[in-house]
């Protein structure tokens, strides 16, 4: 049991790493298509990671050794996400526990690693990048924690793959009123960890109101590549434990082949749908103003919040 | 109607009420907010239908249809119409929608609270939804104070009266067909009442800001 969990871990991760840019793709390519353009392709996100590979890193004066491990321990924190959330199977990795504590704590290493690269070049623009990204995440993880707790009662544990096998088993729950307000409280932590629209536009440069393009403004070639290979496998993890949750059909429940194989493609339909989904939304959104982005935490933080109230104090 | 299904579609529409008062409270736009209220207005006809049905009384299904066509409808376009006879909907609130926002949450749990010992263990669908009614009474409560223009103290004032509706029906199951009746022309007299009123505020002093009116003019 204990290889065939770590076997499918690595399917997961290697699934998750091989679509994260297809899902970019499909979310750029959806926009452009709504908004009249012709769109550069979904596989546009993988000749830009190709071109960065091969180039070489250069790096400003006076950086310290944050800049040269930062884009590794990005990468590594959205893998290990990949890996511990359910995509594919609700099998676990036996000695890493698939807690939400857990996982919430890995996904602050990769924020806090982007940070430090901000704040490592000493530019203007790195500095207020890293601020204001360390602002949201502040503000994220009160919500992420509360939903995913309130997510947890049903399921009498507070294991993600355990979540959504009981999901899986009665689907009732999903419907459940304290489960939609959760979700949708998940939902717009996800995008607010993830940089989307409306808490910050992944499409601007050099623009008073970016965030995480401010913060990776400085690095190049392999650097920036593992950089946005990480932050877009975060957000097609992230978008994978939604979409599970709200659809939890076609997930391996056990290890063999034929469920995971299931698995695997079921995965890709939803991370197709909420991809283009998101890309299709985010054609309506404009950027909040900075001073507005409190105000959508807060209220996805007192969904959060509700949905906890009524599950406890009813039942 | 089995009774699983008969608890889901409660808790549906109960949830449906409790999510657009949130979201009344946190929105500064007087439309997105006539939108929500009519959302509101369906929600609460839905829940009043799912009662008549599993009672199989055809008097609260009646009552349903007179709901969903003065909440969900009526009033709206009422509130709408003035709403969109001038360009500037936003509206600037007493307290800033973070902290209205907490303090919604913090009178849904009170409401929770004050409802525990008199809902005891029982597990009836209805009774367990009674909590959200009295929630949406308070956060009514909490509109009237914090908001500034007419026409979203007005919205406060239906969100109190659509809690109010609520409580009624999940206590009583329903209340009689000529009650209901009387209580909707009531609420749609005073909102027309002073949606006139509003009107004359609006073309005597070029705005809806009560605040503004604390002095007397000649």
């Amino acid at each position: 049991m204990n290889w065939t969990a770590t076997a499918v871990a690595l399917l997961q991760v290697l699934v998750a790493t091989l679509v994260a840019p297809l899902v970019i793709g499909i979310t750029r390519q959806t926009r452009a298509r709504l908004e009249g353009r012709v769109g550069a392709g979904i596989l546009q996100p993988w000749r830009d990671l190709r071109k960065l590979l091969r180039k070489e890193t250069l790096q400003a004066n006076g950086v310290s050794w944050i800049s040269s491990i930062g884009p590794i321990v990005v990468m590594a924190s959205s893998l290990l996400v990949a890996a511990l959330l359910p995509l594919i199977s609700t099998v676990a990795l036996p000695f890493v526990p698939d807690d939400l504590f857990v996982v919430v704590s890995v996904l602050l290493i990769g924020t806090v690693a982007v940070a430090l690269i901000g704040l490592d070049v000493g530019s203007a623009f790195g500095g207020m990048g890293s601020s204001r990204h360390m602002m949201i995440a502040a503000l994220v993880e009160p919500t992420v924690l509360v939903a995913v707790y309130a997510l947890s009662i049903p399921a009498g544990s507070s294991l993600l793959s355990s979540i959504v096998a009981t999901r899986l088993d009665a689907p009732a729950v999903i419907l459940s009123p304290v489960s939609l307000l959760a979700v949708v409280a998940l939902f717009v932590a996800v995008l607010a960890e993830t940089g989307r629209l409306p808490v910050d536009n992944p499409s601007t440069h050099l623009e008073l109101t970016m965030v995480h393009e401010a913060m990776i403004l400085e690095s190049s070639g392999r650097d920036l590549a593992w950089l946005e290979l990480g932050s877009w496998l975060r957000l097609s993890a992230l978008l994978g434990l939604v979409a599970n949750l709200m659809i939890p059909w076609g997930l391996a429940t056990d290890a063999t082949v034929l469920a995971l194989v299931v698995g695997t493609i079921a995965l890709l339909l939803k991370l197709t749908v909420f991809a283009a989904a998101l890309g299709a939304g985010e054609v309506f959104l404009a950027k909040l103003r900075l001073f507005r982005v409190p105000e959508l935490l807060a209220g996805s933080f007192v969904l959060a919040f509700l949905a906890v109230t009524a599950s406890y104090l009813v039942t | 109607m089995s009774d699983n299904l008969y608890a889901q579609l409660i808790s549906l529409t109960a949830g449906t009420l409790l999510l657009t008062a949130a979201l009344i409270v946190w929105r500064r736009s007087l439309r997105a907010s006539v939108r929500l209220l009519a959302i509101q207005g369906i929600a609460l006809a839905g829940l009043v239908a799912v009662l008549g049905w599993h009672e199989r009384t055809i008097e609260l299904v009646l009552v349903s249809l007179l709901v969903l066509g003065l909440k969900a409808v009526l009033l709206p376009l009422v509130l709408s119409r003035n709403v969109l006879n001038h360009d500037d909907d936003r509206e600037v609130p007493r307290l800033n929608p973070t902290a209205s926002l907490i303090f919604a949450a913090l009178l849904t749990m009170l409401a929770y609270i004050v409802c525990r010992p008199w809902m005891g263990d029982t597990d009836d669908p209805t009774s367990r939804a009674v909590p959200i009614g009295i929630a949406l009474v308070l956060i009514g409560f909490l509109l009237l104070i914090t908001r500034r223009r007419a026409a979203s103290q007005l919205i406060g004032f239906l969100v109190l009266d659509n809690g109010i509706a609520t409580v009624a029906f999940l206590t009583a199951t329903g209340v009689p067909l000529i009650v209901e009746l009387g209580a909707s022309l009531d609420v749609l007299l005073v909102v027309l009442i002073l949606q006139v009123l509003t009107g004359r505020m609006q073309v005597k002093f070029g705005g809806t800001d009560l605040d503004d009116l604390t002095e007397l003019k000649d």
